[in-house]
């Protein structure tokens, strides 16, 4: 039994927890945000266009650029041999070329770039290459890369206790395998970057990515030089999902290398099509399980092989393969149970970071496992769910961790099921479905268990840089990157908060290698929780001095000072903050602070697969009621109700967003996302044309949302949890409700359905169904 | 100067209104298309360009031209609208919307306060949108109307709740009425360039009729949704090119005996309240067509001449019976429209000619329609599948059949076979829907592609047959359809 933990007191806030707008709000309305693209060009700046290979895989024999040169406009055309340093831009494992050297790894794949006079004019000349290339057969799909058995990575598992044994002993065992679908991220601004050579070798680059420490490493690796000649500056991307952690490297890295090149400024923005085929995806996956379990569905033993489809190279695939692994239970208890993995590599881009990380196809196997359960049972899928939630006793998870906080999810669930009427709903499903043959409803209610940390463990550390000017006026910098997430507007609440001034006071500035070094990409959902702590570090030490001022004025202790609606207040003095930064200056005290931040207890060791690699756990849950045309394959969700914990949320608004564009980005990629490739290795899905992610009608006209009142037990920054990611996987419980409405075809059949769950699965899935049902019949 | 001996004084610039100013322009290249020139030409980089095919809507303008006195709010992609169709207008973009510093239009405030922006990115596309429908002064504004509106417009950050919420929101504030739009300058020819070169944009169909004879090489554009993307994507150095959109009378939609004539160039938005009244289920394929962006560019010529195999009209009207009429010179020629689709993207369209109007006649008492699209996302998708049917029926019985399909064949098609055998068809015995049903098969062997496999499409046909004929037997389409029609 874990101790009940005491409810915090409540807070006396005023500006965290508030729903305030995000910073850039009346600028994006107005079209008045500049992205890279919209930055003013300086004057002569040249624009890029990528060269792609129109092969999967092969070897370069001959590449003759004559044609390219000889177009207009052009200035210059780059490829391997002019690269300064390395030709590398892989974030880890120095196996993703800038430029295709030799062989050619993937169809799309850089093999040269033109610099020209215009976008227009490096697009045209761009296409005038003549490639010789010996192909070979390439291996394109998940079952030719295993048919293969070439890996990016080393295997690897963990687990308890002897599967095998636990599986031969249980009651029940149900084996089978789900193939998971890819995703492309679709951020609405495309890949970009500016660079502007400076004197003596320096180089700006204005970039469109998650993590500008790696884009600054990267472009002095190209570039031959030190990290310390190249600064990288984000003022805010359009979109990033995971898609600008590694991958907006390369874009950066082209437009570097072509401005020391030519010694003029160089943009590359990709083309949309281009940045389908160029940049890397989801990881599209393959699960082989097995399962035992009682009469009551409760789980005795899990086997899960995830094998993950990498790609040409090993990119982030050590990390996405692993988070996989560690939601492979969900929130589920398992007695013995086997996790393994393989990291497979295909002749395709190389698959990257997808906001979840490998998180979501873990978890979408177990939950698939769960409607197999309840199905072989004849148990509520929930009543099976419930269950297997991990309890005090029943706390471990396969990779050895306890889970302390084991009493959340349960109450959650209860509240959701409560709120979400979901046994009425399914008593009047089944009713409606006992007299329609045609249109049929599902529901599901699927919970979410998602770890916040990264899983390598020196990354969880951030910095943040604090300036408070003699008027008053607060400089905020920090490591981590706006994407729209509202990162930014959460941390000025943290430092406005902390220096007890209106928000207005707090002048948010762009993301600079210059200003906090060494940063960690704005990833694993941890940009608030780092960067949060590591502002208000920096804060809460220029506070304690500017107190200090003021509890000499007034002679009290420093302790006696508070600071709120701008002013500060101590015995029966006040004085404005204005007044007290300026005689602070006054009195020679430091107005600046770098804080730094990292997060504590975690001591997860790879190697001996021991220690703890998450702080806390987000929970939440989603409840989903579906139709489906089992004529047509078509689906629509119907209604969708979640609840989901933030902990103690820093802005409402701004979570509720995370969690609706999560879900419904979730229920995007287990539906119409679905990634196309020919035989030849080439995606035939490139343009919004063709990669249908959801429009406006999609989203569930009823939609509740709501958030789980439930303080973070650890001490995070004001008691929040991480929410970027988390709620991507409440729309694991679209395509659970999808399950459910075909089962009522065929009542006891598995279900066959992969991932995406696309018109054409479900309908083959619906007849497949219905002649088991008729076969039974007879 | 090329060619166009019909007019009397030949224009050399586009006009429109821009920023509170009347703008000439005489000198761009054919191509340009009217994002580059936004954002590269005038440093207007409020507009964004998302995907440059016109399927995500970040970068959607208004265009407001008067019509009966009053302002017609148009929202179009600019990233795949030619510069040269912007003749004529008043051009709106998101840099337009605040009458002053910080005074936001109300569907940017209702944005601001229900925070419908996250990055941001598509924002500019979406308040775009949000702002003709608003100024367009609906009577009353629901969610599907929002939602329709904005089916053109991807957002990949918020789960789109909060847009709808503020769009909803907004429509309680009266429209600003800042926009009073242009007239229509029908009255003489337009052609900016050369004989080797030009954006040309005749004003009669003489007129066209002279051009295109004489410049049979050109490429003609009505609404640009597919040839923005040659220019776009393909990169196409098209040289020539004459626009349709000033022709007098190719935009007319006229009720005649044998049904209505219908102007090549009508728009889809315009054309789309007619096939709503004819049938619903007409209405609900418009509604799915492509976008509000793309109905209001594209053109029921534009869509025919273009030959997709899928594109959704063409068995729509093949269904109907429909025929077109195309011109070259002064001659006119009549044929079934099935018969103008020869093989993939070729059409019996000789050189010089171009698609005129379509007849489409009225269901009779005893005809019943239905029509169904099929594809991986319900709004704004290419159809894998869409299958028309147009059935005589009698006494619960099929007399005449008319079927046509769009994605199982190089063409729009009818199902020849399946028509044959579902004459004699009665609807209360299943039994006698097997021969038809079988057919099919026959009938195509469809492709596999990015969007279905064959072996889907031809089930989807076949289920979809059955699916018309249950609802022909009496089941309401409350419960063999997830999405019935709406109420027009």
């Amino acid at each position: 039994m874990t101790m009940p933990q005491a409810k915090p007191r409540e807070d006396d806030l005023v500006i965290v927890r508030q729903s305030v707008t995000h910073d850039s709000a009346s600028l994006h309305v107005q079209g008045a945000a500049t992205y890279v693209d919209d930055i003013r060009e300086p004057s002569g700046t040249l624009h890029l266009a990528p060269g792609l290979s129109p092969v999967a895989r092969g070897r370069l024999l001959g590449l003759d650029l004559s044609g390219v040169r000889a177009a207009p406009g052009v200035v210059a055309v780059l490829c391997a041999s002019d690269v300064p340093g390395k030709n590398d831009v892989a974030p880890a494992f120095a196996d993703d070329p800038l430029f295709a050297d030799g062989e050619v790894i993937f169809h799309g794949q850089v093999v040269f770039a033109v610099v020209a006079q215009t976008r227009d004019a490096a697009r045209r000349a761009a296409r005038l290459a003549q490639f010789d290339i010996a192909a070979d057969e390439p291996a394109i799909t998940i079952e030719a890369a295993a048919q293969r058995g070439q890996t990016v990575l080393p295997d690897f598992d963990f687990g308890r206790g002897d599967v095998q044994e636990a599986l031969g002993c249980a009651p029940h065992r149900l084996s089978g395998r789900l193939a998971i679908g890819g995703q492309e991220h679709f951020y609405l601004e495309g890949q970009v970057a500016l660079a502007i050579p400076g004197e003596a070798g320096d180089m700006l680059v204005h970039a469109s990515t998650q993590d500008p420490s790696e884009v600054q490493h990267i472009v002095a690796r190209v570039l031959g030089c030190p990290d310390a000649f190249v600064t990288v500056e984000t003022r805010r991307m359009g979109g990033g999902f995971g898609g600008k952690e590694s991958q907006a490297s390369q874009t950066a890295a082209l437009a570097a290398l072509a401005a020391h090149v030519t010694g003029r400024p160089c943009k590359l923005r990709l083309d949309r099509d281009d940045d389908f085929v160029i940049t890397g995806k989801r990881h599209d996956f393959r699960a082989d399980w097995s399962v035992g379990f009682e009469a009551d569905g409760r789980l005795t033993a899990y086997d899960v092989q995830l094998d993950a489809n990498c790609g040409c190279s090993a990119d982030l695939s050590t990390g996405v393969v692993d988070r996989a692994m560690f939601h492979a239970a969900n929130a589920y208890y398992v007695p013995a149970v086997a996790v393994r993995s393989r990291r497979l590599r295909s002749d395709t881009v190389s698959n990257t970071a997808f906001r979840g990380f490998g998180g979501p196809q873990g978890m979408l196997a177990i939950e698939r496992v769960m409607d197999a359960i309840a199905h072989e049972t004849g148990r509520d899928p929930l009543d099976v769910r419930k269950v297997n939630l991990l309890a005090p006793g029943r706390d471990r998870t396969p990779y050895g961790m306890v889970v302390e906080e084991t009493d959340t999810l349960p109450a959650l669930i209860e509240e959701l099921e409560r709120s979400s009427d979901y046994r009425a709903r399914r008593a009047e499903i089944a009713a409606h479905n006992a007299t329609a043959p045609i249109i049929r409803r599902g529901l599901a209610l699927t919970p979410v268990q998602f770890g916040i940390s990264f899983t390598l463990v020196h990354m969880n550390q951030a910095g943040a840089l604090v300036h408070v000017y003699q008027d008053g006026s607060i400089h905020l910098n920090h490591g981590g990157t706006e994407m729209g997430q509202g990162l930014f507007t959460k941390v000025a609440q943290v430092v406005a908060e902390e220096f007890g001034v209106p928000l207005d006071f707090v002048r948010i500035t762009a993301t600079n290698t210059a200003k906090v070094p060494n940063t960690s990409p704005t990833a694993a959902s941890a940009g608030a929780d780092l960067n949060g702590m590591a502002a208000r570090i920096a804060a809460g030490a220029i506070r304690q001095r500017m107190a200090e001022v003021a509890a000499a004025m007034w002679a009290i202790a420093p302790d006696a000072v508070r600071f709120r609606d701008g002013r500060v207040f101590g015995g029966n003095e006040s004085i404005s903050f204005r007044d007290l930064a300026r005689r602070s200056r006054e009195m020679r005290v430091q107005l600046s602070e770098a804080g730094f931040y990292k997060t504590p207890h975690l001591d997860w060791n790879r190697a001996t697969k021991t220690g703890r690699p998450f702080l806390y756990f987000a929970y939440g849950a989603s409840c989903c009621e579906v139709a489906i045309d089992t004529l047509t394959g078509e689906s629509k969700v119907l209604r969708a109700d979640i609840l989901h914990d933030v902990g103690r949320s820093l802005n409402p608004a701004i979570d509720i967003g995370q969690i609706e564009g999560g879900f419904v980005q979730g229920m995007g990629w287990l539906t119409s996302e679905e990634l196309v490739h020919d035989a030849k290795g080439r995606l035939l899905t490139h343009a919004p044309s063709t990669y249908k992610i959801p429009v406006a009608a999609d989203v569930p006209r009823d939609f509740r949302v709501r958030l789980f009142d439930n303080a973070n037990r650890e001490d995070t920054i004001h008691r929040s949890k991480a929410v970027g990611e988390p709620p991507l996987m409440l729309g694991i419980s679209v395509f659970n409700a999808i399950i459910d409405a075909l089962h009522g075809l065929a009542p006891g059949v598995h279900v066959p359905l992969d991932a995406p769950a696309t018109p054409e699965r479900i309908l083959f899935s619906a007849e497949a169904l219905r002649a088991a049902h008729k076969g039974e019949g007879c | 100067m090329a060619d166009l001996p019909h007019s009397v004084d030949v224009r050399a610039s586009i006009r429109f209104r821009f920023r509170g100013r009347d703008i000439e322009l005489g000198d761009f290249a054919p191509r340009m298309t009217l994002l580059d020139w936004l954002r590269i030409e005038r440093g207007a980089s409020g507009t964004k360009e998302g995907c440059n095919e016109g399927d995500c809507g970040a970068c959607t303008v208004v265009l407001v031209r008067r019509a009966q006195g009053a302002p017609n709010f148009t929202p179009v992609n600019a990233c795949i609208l030619l510069l040269g169709q912007i003749d004529g207008a008043e051009l709106v973009t998101i840099e337009d919307l605040s009458s002053a510093p910080g005074a936001l239009h109300p569907v940017q405030d209702s944005m601001v306060t229900h925070h419908g922006a996250q990055c941001g990115f598509c924002t500019p596309g979406i308040v775009m949108s949000l702002f003709a429908q608003h100024e367009s002064k609906p009577q009353t504004l629901d969610a599907d109307a929002v939602c329709d509106q904005l089916a053109g417009n991807l957002c990949r950050c918020t789960g789109y709740r909060p847009i709808i919420e503020a769009a909803l929101a907004a429509h309680v504030v009266p429209p600003q009425g800042r926009w009073p739009g242009t007239e229509a300058m029908h009255a003489g020819d337009m052609l900016i360039g050369d004989d080797d070169q030009f954006f040309a944009a005749p004003a009669s169909i003489p007129s066209l009729a002279a051009l295109y004879a004489a410049h049979p090489d050109a490429t003609l554009v009505a609404g640009a949704t597919d040839v923005g993307l040659w220019l776009t994507k393909n990169l196409q150095d098209i040289r020539k090119i004459i626009w349709l959109g000033r022709v007098a009378g190719l935009d007319a939609i006229e009720a005649h005996a044998d049904g209505l004539h219908i102007g090549a160039g009508v728009t889809l938005a315009a054309l789309a309240p007619h096939l709503g009244a004819l049938h619903p289920d007409l209405g609900e394929v418009m509604r799915r067509f492509g976008s509000t962006q793309v109905r209001s560019s594209g053109t029921i010529g534009g869509n025919l001449a273009n030959g997709s195999p899928i594109g959704d009209l063409a068995p729509c009207l093949i269904a109907l019976g429909a025929q077109l009429v195309l011109q070259k010179g002064d001659v006119l020629r009549h044929l079934p429209l099935e018969d103008f689709f020869l093989a993939y993207r070729k059409q019996d369209r000789l050189p010089g000619e171009f698609v005129h109007s379509v007849i489409m006649p009225p269901l009779a008492a005893e005809q019943a329609f239905r029509a169904y699209k099929v594809s991986k996302r319900i709004d704004e998708d290419i159809s894998s599948v869409l299958a028309a049917f147009c059935f005589d029926v009698a006494q619960g019985r099929i007399g005449r059949a008319r079927i046509a399909f769009g994605g199982m064949a190089g063409t729009p098609a009818r199902a020849r076979n399946a028509e044959g055998f579902a004459v004699g068809i009665r609807l209360q015995d299943e039994s006698t829907w097997a021969s038809a049903l079988s057919a099919l098969a026959f009938d195509f062997q469809p492709l596999s592609d990015q969007r279905a496999s064959a072996a889907y499409r031809a089930l989807v046909a076949r289920n979809l047959l059955t699916k018309a004929l249950i609802e022909l037997r009496g089941e309401s389409p409350a419960t063999t359809r997830i999405a019935p029609p709406r109420e027009p």
